[in-house]
């Protein structure tokens, strides 16, 4: 019987389990994520270090590229540890798009006002 | 459980034979909670946006945020260990992956040392914070920072928003220790070997992979940005 979530005899059914040699794979996946993550974070250090100067004219380049090094890392994190990208389809778009949308009006309104709120 | 069920096949249950997401009711629950759990700190984080943008000025983590645990704070450390506060929970992250990679292979020893690596990962992040807290208590030049007054900005916000953010990161990280150390008991008793599957081990590790996924969040928005 495929996953789903009936108890079936008081208990559930998962079926998910894989074998040594697919784990192999997962595992070696695994670790080059976790070796992406912590470059792109010693990346961020290193740049925190050295161009944090906020008067500079590169600072919102290097402003933009903290953001999007951080989204990078939460798709990583999101997608392969948490195995959404795993999951399917449906059940993504219907983790995914209801968050990204509030999040997005949030984060206009919220900017949007904060650059205007104190300027009269 | 009201409403319980028995024997009833999946294929009569659904009209589609099988549930749409084929997800476990309690994966799905734990992925609904986190989804209101990302948009309370999603909330939290667009307000210390708001607070940015619309302050004079703002305090540069580098000038407050450079003391290292055991070295004098005359040396200028600026966000190391912080960046190792970092590490360490995405490390934790990476063990609680193979501790429910090694569930999925029913290896109980592999999830129980994984699962225990996690835990101690977890208890040092909080240790650090704790730390953290105290060294930005303690402030500078005899001033402390509390929710009213900070010595680092003119800005009285900043204090405040750096209790609130990693206070309310931190009250996750420990809720989350907690909970792995109850499952990592059960582990170690045999009680999902006996179940015949680890999908609490997988269940836990959607919360501990969030925690680690707000922390990188904060990490970029309070500290770096």
């Amino acid at each position: 019987m495929e996953r789903d979530d009936l108890i079936v005899n008081d208990s559930y059914a998962p079926m998910a389990n894989h074998t040594e040699e697919q784990g192999v794979k997962i595992r070696k996946k695994i670790w080059q994520v976790t070796a992406l993550l912590s470059i792109i974070t010693a990346v961020e250090i290193a740049m925190g270090i050295f161009l944090s100067d906020r008067a500079a004219g590169i600072w919102p380049y290097v402003k933009w590229s903290f953001i999007i090094m951080t989204v990078v890392k939460a798709a990583y994190i999101v997608l392969i540890f948490m195995h959404l990208g795993d999951e399917t389809k449906s059940l993504r778009k219907y983790i995914l798009y209801p968050y990204f949308i509030f999040i997005a009006y949030m984060i206009f309104l919220f900017l949007y006002e904060g650059f205007n709120v104190f300027t009269y | 459980m009201a409403g319980h069920v028995e024997n009833v096949s999946a294929a009569e249950a659904w009209e589609g034979g099988r549930s749409p997401f084929n997800v476990t009711y309690g994966k799905m629950m734990m992925w609904f909670f986190l989804v209101s759990d990302a948009l309370t700190f999603g909330g939290f984080l667009v307000a210390l946006g708001f607070a940015k943008a619309s302050a004079d000025s703002w305090p540069v983590a580098d000038e407050v945020f450079y003391h290292f645990p055991f070295v004098d704070h005359s040396f200028h450390l600026p966000l190391i260990y912080v960046a190792l506060m970092t590490f360490i929970l995405i490390v934790s992250s990476v063990t609680m992956v193979l501790a429910v990679e090694a569930g999925h292979r029913m290896d109980k020893k592999g999830v129980t040392k994984w699962l225990g690596w996690t835990i101690v990962g977890g208890a040092i992040f909080l240790g650090s914070q704790a730390w953290e807290w105290y060294t930005f208590i303690s402030g500078a030049e005899g001033e402390m920072a509390t929710l009213v007054n900070n010595p680092y900005s003119p800005e009285i916000k900043y204090a405040n928003y750096f209790f609130f953010i990693t206070g309310f990161h931190g009250f996750h990280v420990f809720t989350g220790v907690i909970i792995n150390i109850i499952i990592w008991m059960q582990v170690r008793k045999g009680v999902m070997h006996e179940r015949g599957h680890y999908e609490m081990v997988e269940k836990i590790g959607l919360y501990w992979h969030f925690v680690d996924l707000v922390w990188v969040f904060v990490f970029t928005f309070f500290y770096l940005v």
